[in-house]
């Protein structure tokens, strides 16, 4: 008897929506594992006092009940640790619309860390060098700088693999260590604040540079800013003929080849929007949250929203959802660093489970499981 | 006196490049049987941590290797689950093992931050190593010595055995190989296995030999720079070697410039080696007819036997 992988007649819409929570119940399940033995890691199992193997192990699930309340609970309970939510959840989003459209038509910019730091050097140009500047086109102005920058920077690995077919994934993704390294360099050398006490940082924005926020909150108008993205993002593969392109090419290069689509085209534009939309975060994080340009501006937001990117169906309206989830991750990471003494690594952690989980989960999408009952005949014989 | 230095940046050229030659080699395996790890960094960084940790609890550098080797092969084996019997999406697979073994990574290593690791000695050939000038090619680390034999062994076995042969169909047609009667998941399996072995090896190098600590995300875009020399290197162990000596000479000469201060920022010398994948990535590129020879036909493909 053995377990095999058949598949569907058809997709299977169910598991499409399934499949994201089978894939969190999954990480919940191997979150408890690594809290459980990481508890009976830092017990001394000789000292009495810990009360043996058993006291460890007890000692390991209490604190997993703890992990889950402060990793997905206490987050939601207070004002400001919600307005935090948004932050973080903010830029995740953004990027992840973006790349939901690369990776739907089977294009791999994975270097979005890289275009969130390039977004945030263009766009911090005009303060940095016009700090008297407050005007209400300064503003916009500093966006679409950022935009520009992101959809320049993308640009790179897109037309190198549409010139030479050099492999994006590879490029899009050495870009990223070249762009933090240049930030480290802007924000330690050029651009740092001379009256700064030898801090890397560079002037803080203020006034008219700052992202306003909205009704009373520390939530900025760049929540509006995902609303518009996601919104546009859903009518273009809903309603345009560019949205079928991307899917067709997606799905079946060939048969969008034989339509007289271009690929070349369409990996450029994917990059090109991917790359507006992290150079939009990029300079959101720096116009907003962090108020100046520094060595490092995101906590890996574009690497989080790959996961987002997938675990969202790569629609823009999952991404949402899956956006708000992730941030709860570096929220719940902090708390379980403060709480329990885990490492701020736990965030990774858990991100990296998620993405595992959902993509092993979405292959019951177009498969399911058929338990197949062997003949007694000698096993591993290609039957039918 | 030039010439001891000269023969110290050599050394350190060799020590730079080992971990990426571990790491290629293995993922060049894994390639070669059709399936694209895209994980090598995390593997390498799980590889580093359990080769420091088990090299520091038990005093043992050979069994903080074997360790590392385990530890790089159970995140292998991970992916394989996933991309193989599951057919998940081989990119996407790939990406999530690099983010789960570098947070993994960091939460078992917190432990170790700070902690002095024991260095792994260099080991003279005997009657070689006196040399004149290549003499200084037989004082390396042990580990240094596997990874040359590994690049010989695995180039006889891929073009010299049978089994190679056998792992190269799969890899070029997965529904020829299955039709001759070949198990291509398993085939695929042992590679993927082959290839996180490497992985944990190159991560047990950087984090016993090369820099003998643990410090967060020390694997610092190697595993990616691995996963470029296989294309650079044309997936032929060789030139894959040659890159990796090439990347290492790159990396070692910008840390040199850096602490001579030639009046770059060191950011940008720091950016040398990343740069320098992509335009080596690019030159390679565009010698389609050179790179198509050896690329494996169904690579990245999964595959599902019909029955």
């Amino acid at each position: 008897m053995r377990v095999e992988l058949v598949r569907r007649g058809e997709r299977s819409a169910a598991m499409a929506y399934l499949s994201p929570l089978l894939a969190l119940l999954l990480t919940l399940i191997g979150g408890a594992l690594i809290v459980i033995v990481w508890r009976l890691s830092t017990v001394d199992l000789s000292n009495p006092a810990s009360g043996g193997f058993f006291g460890a192990l007890q000692q390991g699930f209490v604190d997993y009940g703890r992990f889950l309340y402060v990793f997905f609970i206490e987050p939601l309970t207070e004002l400001w640790s919600l307005e935090e939510l948004v932050a973080k959840a903010t830029p995740i989003i953004l990027v992840a619309i973006g790349l939901s459209l690369c990776y739907l038509s089977n294009t791999w910019n994975i270097g979005a860390e890289g275009q969130i730091a390039v977004g945030a050097i263009t766009g911090s140009f005009l303060p940095i060098f016009f700090p008297d500047w407050h005007g209400p086109f300064m503003l916009p102005a500093m966006l679409v700088l950022g935009m520009l920058g992101g959809m320049a920077y993308a640009a790179i690995p897109a037309l190198l693999k549409i010139r030479f077919g050099t492999n994006e994934i590879l490029t899009s993704l050495m870009l990223v260590y070249v762009a933090q390294l240049f930030l480290d360099y802007l924000a330690r050398g050029p651009w740092r604040n001379p009256e700064g006490h030898n801090f890397p940082d560079s002037r803080a924005f203020d006034g008219g540079q700052v992202l306003p926020t909205l009704f009373d909150t520390n939530i900025r108008i760049s929540l509006i800013f995902v609303f518009i993205a996601a919104f546009a993002a859903w009518f273009l593969m809903r309603w345009t003929k560019m949205g079928f392109q991307i899917k067709v090419l997606g799905q079946a290069p060939r048969a969008g080849a034989f339509a007289g689509f271009s690929q070349n085209r369409m990996v450029l534009l994917t990059f090109l929007i991917s790359g507006a939309l992290a150079g939009l975060a990029g300079i959101c994080e720096v116009a907003g949250p962090v108020g100046q340009l520094r060595t490092s501006v995101s906590p890996g937001y574009g690497f989080t929203a790959i996961i987002v990117a997938f675990l969202g169906r790569l629609n823009p309206i999952g991404a949402i959802f899956a956006g708000f989830l992730l941030a709860l991750s570096y929220l719940g990471g902090e708390g379980a660093q403060i709480a329990l003494g885990m490492s701020d690594q736990t965030t990774r952690v858990f991100q990296g489970m998620l993405l595992f989980f959902v993509l092993a989960c979405d292959s019951f999408i177009f498969y399911r499981l058929q338990i197949v009952r062997t003949p007694t005949l000698q096993t591993g014989t290609v039957t039918s | 006196m030039t010439g001891l230095m000269l023969e110290g940046i050599l050394l350190t050229i060799i020590t730079a490049a080992t971990p990426l030659l571990f790491a290629s080699i293995g993922e060049l395996v894994t390639e070669r049987s059709g399936v694209l790890n895209l994980g090598v960094e995390g593997m390498m960084a799980m590889g580093a941590v359990i080769g420091f940790a088990v090299a520091h609890s038990t005093g043992n550098i050979a069994l903080g290797v074997v360790g590392a080797i385990l530890a790089g092969m159970a995140m292998a084996a991970l992916f394989g689950v996933v991309t193989l019997i599951f057919v998940a999406n081989q990119v996407a697979s790939g990406l999530a093992l690099t983010l789960f073994g570098l947070g993994l990574s960091g939460l078992i290593g917190d432990a170790f931050v700070g902690v002095p690791g024991a260095g792994l000695a260099r080991v003279s050939i005997p009657g070689l190593s006196d040399l004149p000038v290549v003499g200084l090619l037989f004082r390396l680390d042990p580990l240094t010595y596997l990874a040359v034999a590994i690049t010989i062994a695995v180039s006889w076995f891929l073009f010299r055995m049978r089994g190679g042969l056998v792992l190269r169909a799969v890899g070029d047609s997965h529904v020829s190989a299955h039709a001759l009667g070949y198990s291509v998941i398993r085939v695929r399996f042992m590679a993927v296995l082959f290839g996180g072995a490497c992985s944990g090896l190159a991560g047990a190098y950087l984090s016993l030999v090369y820099t003998p600590q643990w410090t967060q995300a020390m694997t610092a875009g190697r595993g990616w720079i691995a996963l470029a020399l296989v294309v650079f290197g044309t997936w032929l162990p060789g030139r894959v070697a040659i890159g990796a000596l090439l990347f290492g000479g790159v990396s070692i000469l910008q840390l040199h410039a850096q602490a001579l201060g030639v009046g770059v920022p060191s950011q940008f010398l720091s950016a040398l080696p990343y740069l320098t994948t992509v335009i080596v990535l690019v030159i390679i590129s565009r010698n389609r007819a050179l790179v198509r020879a050896n690329t494996p036909a169904a690579l990245g493909q999964s595959f599902v036997p019909d029955r």
